[in-house]
C-alpha cells in the first residue's frame, strides 16, 4: 500500500479499495465450486437454453455432439465392401450386407446420450435394429454369455454381458435424427446402449463375437469401468 | 499542450506479456474448436494428435505467461496494482460512465481480473480433462460444463474488446497503445484525465471538471502535520 497516495484531511475521496482483486478472487472461487454445481445447474437450465443453442446452431453447428476417435483417421464406409460379421460362438457364423442389414426389422427410439466427460445430448433419434433380430440368424452356443463388438476403427474393442446386452433400449444402429448416421457418428452402424456412458457405444461396427464372458475393452484397459451405467460407475454416484 | 505529441502508455513488457496471452488464446481457441465442433473434427479428424497440441499448447502458453511475468517483476506488479485499485471515479464510471479515468479505465480493471482468472480456471479445467481422461480420481461431471462455459464466455468478453480496440471510434486508437506503446496527448487527457504519465510533463487538467487533486508525498503529509 506504500504507493497509495495518503488520506488528505478535508477530503472526501476515498482510499482506492482493492475491487479487481476480489473480481479475479471470486471468479476463481467461483469457477471451482462449479466443478461440483455446474452440471446440475446446467441440467436445469439447458432445457430454457436449448431454443437459443438451435438458434444460433448454423453460426456453432454443435448439436451438442463431441466427436472422440483413438486412431488417426476415421473409418470410411464403403457400402460394397462392409459387412457386418457375427461369430465367435455361434452354429452359423454370418455376414451381412448393408442392404441384408437393412431388410432386417426396423426398430425406432428416441433417448438420450451420456458422455462420460460430462456432455449428453437429448432426445436422440435412432433407427436401426435390435442386437436379438441379428444374433437370431447366427444362433448363439449356450456357452456364450457376452459379447465382444468389434469396431473398424482399430483397436477398439468392447464388451457387453448378454443380460446387458438385453436391455430394452439396445440396437444397432444405422440411422440417427432420420438421416443415415454419419461417419463422425460411427457409419454405417453403431451399437446403441443408452444405460452405458458413450464408450460402449461402438462405432464403425463391423463384427460382433459371442464369447464365454466380457473382458475389458479398449478404454476399460485405460482404467474406464466395464459395468459403465450412467451415473453409477467411473466415480460417478458412488 | 502539444496537439502532435504522444506519451507512451504501455511499456514493452505489458505488450509482450498482452500479446502472448492473444497467441495463446487464439491457438487453444483453433485447436479446441477443432475438438469441440463435429464438422471441424470432420475436417481434420487426427483427434489425438489436436488433443495432445492443444493441451501441450496451453501447458507452454502457461509457461510462457510464468516467463514473462517473473521477467516483468516489480514493473508487472505495478501494473497489477494499478489494475487491481478501484478508486470512487471508477466505482462512478461503472455506474454512470462520466468520471475521469486514470490509464485504466475501470472497465479494463474488471476485464483484466477477469482474464487473469479465467486464465487460471482454464487451466485447472483443462488439466482435469487431461488426467480425468486417464484416471478416475481427477473426473468430475461439471469438468467439461466448465471449461466450455469459460470459453463462450471468453468469446463475449473478445467480441467487445474487439469492438472496442477496432471499431468504435473514440476507443480504437488505444489499438496503437498495445502495439507501438504510446497514444496521443489529446486522446490520452480526454479519456483518461487523472493519468499522470511518468516523467512526462503535460497539462491536461483544464479539460477537466473535477478539481486536480495534487499527489502527495509522505514528506508532504508530515509537513502538513
Amino acid at each position: 500500500m506504500e504507493m497509495d497516495s495518503p488520506p488528505i484531511a478535508g477530503e472526501q475521496e476515498p482510499q482506492p479499495r482493492r475491487f479487481g482483486r476480489g473480481v479475479f478472487l471470486a471468479t476463481v472461487a467461483g469457477g471451482l465450486s462449479s466443478l461440483f454445481w455446474g452440471k446440475a445447474a446446467w441440467d436445469q437450465v439447458s432445457g430454457f437454453v436449448s431454443p437459443v443453442a438451435s438458434a444460433v446452431a448454423p453460426i456453432l453447428p454443435t448439436g451438442g455432439w463431441r466427436i472422440y476417435t483413438i486412431s488417426g483417421r476415421m473409418p470410411v464406409f464403403d457400402p460394397a465392401r462392409w459387412r457386418l460379421k457375427i461369430g465367435g460362438l455361434v452354429e452359423q457364423p454370418t455376414s451381412l450386407t448393408y442392404e441384408q442389414l437393412r431388410a432386417l426389422p426396423r426398430v425406432e427410439q428416441v433417448s438420450t446420450f451420456h458422455c462420460v466427460t460430462g456432455w449428453s445430448v437429448n432426445n436422440v433419434h435412432w433407427a436401426g435394429v435390435r442386437l436379438h433380430d441379428v444374433l437370431a440368424l447366427a444362433r448363439p452356443q449356450a456357452s456364450g454369455q457376452a459379447l465382444q463388438f468389434v469396431s473398424m476403427e482399430q483397436p477398439y474393442i468392447d464388451y457387453l454381458t448378454l443380460p446387458q446386452a438385453s436391455l430394452r433400449d439396445v440396437m444397432l444402429a444405422y440411422e440417427m435424427d432420420g438421416k443415415p448416421l454419419k461417419q463422425e457418428h460411427g457409419a454405417p452402424l453403431r451399437l446403441v446402449i443408452p444405460e452405458m456412458y458413450g464408450y460402449k457405444n461402438v462405432k464403425w461396427l463391423q463384427q460382433i463375437n459371442v464369447v464365454q464372458q466380457a473382458t475389458a475393452g479398449y478404454w476399460e484397459d485405460l482404467g474406464y469401468d466395464r459395468d459403465a451405467w450412467v451415473g453409477r460407475s467411473n466415480g460417478y454416484g458412488t | 499542450m502539444r496537439k502532435a505529441g504522444y506519451v507512451p502508455r504501455f511499456s514493452p513488457i505489458e505488450r509482450l506479456l498482452h500479446w502472448l496471452n492473444a497467441l495463446g488464446f487464439f491457438f487453444l481457441l483453433a485447436t479446441g474448436l477443432i475438438l469441440y465442433l463435429p464438422s471441424l473434427s470432420m475436417l481434420v479428424s487426427r483427434r489425438q494428435t489436436i488433443q495432445s497440441i492443444h493441451f501441450w499448447g496451453g501447458v507452454g502458453w502457461l509457461a510462457a505467461l510464468a516467463a514473462v511475468t517473473a521477467l516483468g517483476g516489480r514493473r508487472l506488479l505495478t501494473t497489477a496494482r494499478e489494475l487491481e485499485r478501484f478508486d470512487h471515479d471508477d466505482l462512478r464510471w461503472l455506474r454512470r460512465r462520466a468520471a475521469p479515468q486514470g490509464r485504466f479505465n475501470a472497465g479494463q480493471k474488471i476485464n483484466a481480473a477477469l482474464t487473469a482468472a479465467f486464465t487460471i480456471l482454464f487451466a485447472v479445467s483443462g488439466l482435469l480433462l487431461w488426467f480425468g481422461e486417464q484416471n478416475t480420481r481427477y473426473r468430475f461431471a461439471s469438468t467439461v460444463i466448465l471449461h466450455d462455459g469459460l470459453m463462450y464466455i471468453s468469446l463475449l468478453l473478445l467480441a467487445g474488446h474487439l469492438y472496442l480496440a477496432l471499431i468504435h471510434p473514440a476507443t480504437r486508437h488505444s489499438l496503437r497503445g498495445i502495439t507501438l506503446g504510446d497514444v496521443r496527448v489529446e486522446w490520452a487527457a480526454r479519456h483518461h484525465s487523472k493519468w499522470q504519465p511518468e516523467g512526462v510533463q503535460v497539462d491536461w487538467r483544464p479539460r477537466q471538471t473535477r478539481k486536480w487533486k495534487p499527489e502527495f508525498t509522505n514528506a508532504d503529509r508530515s509537513r502538513r502535520r
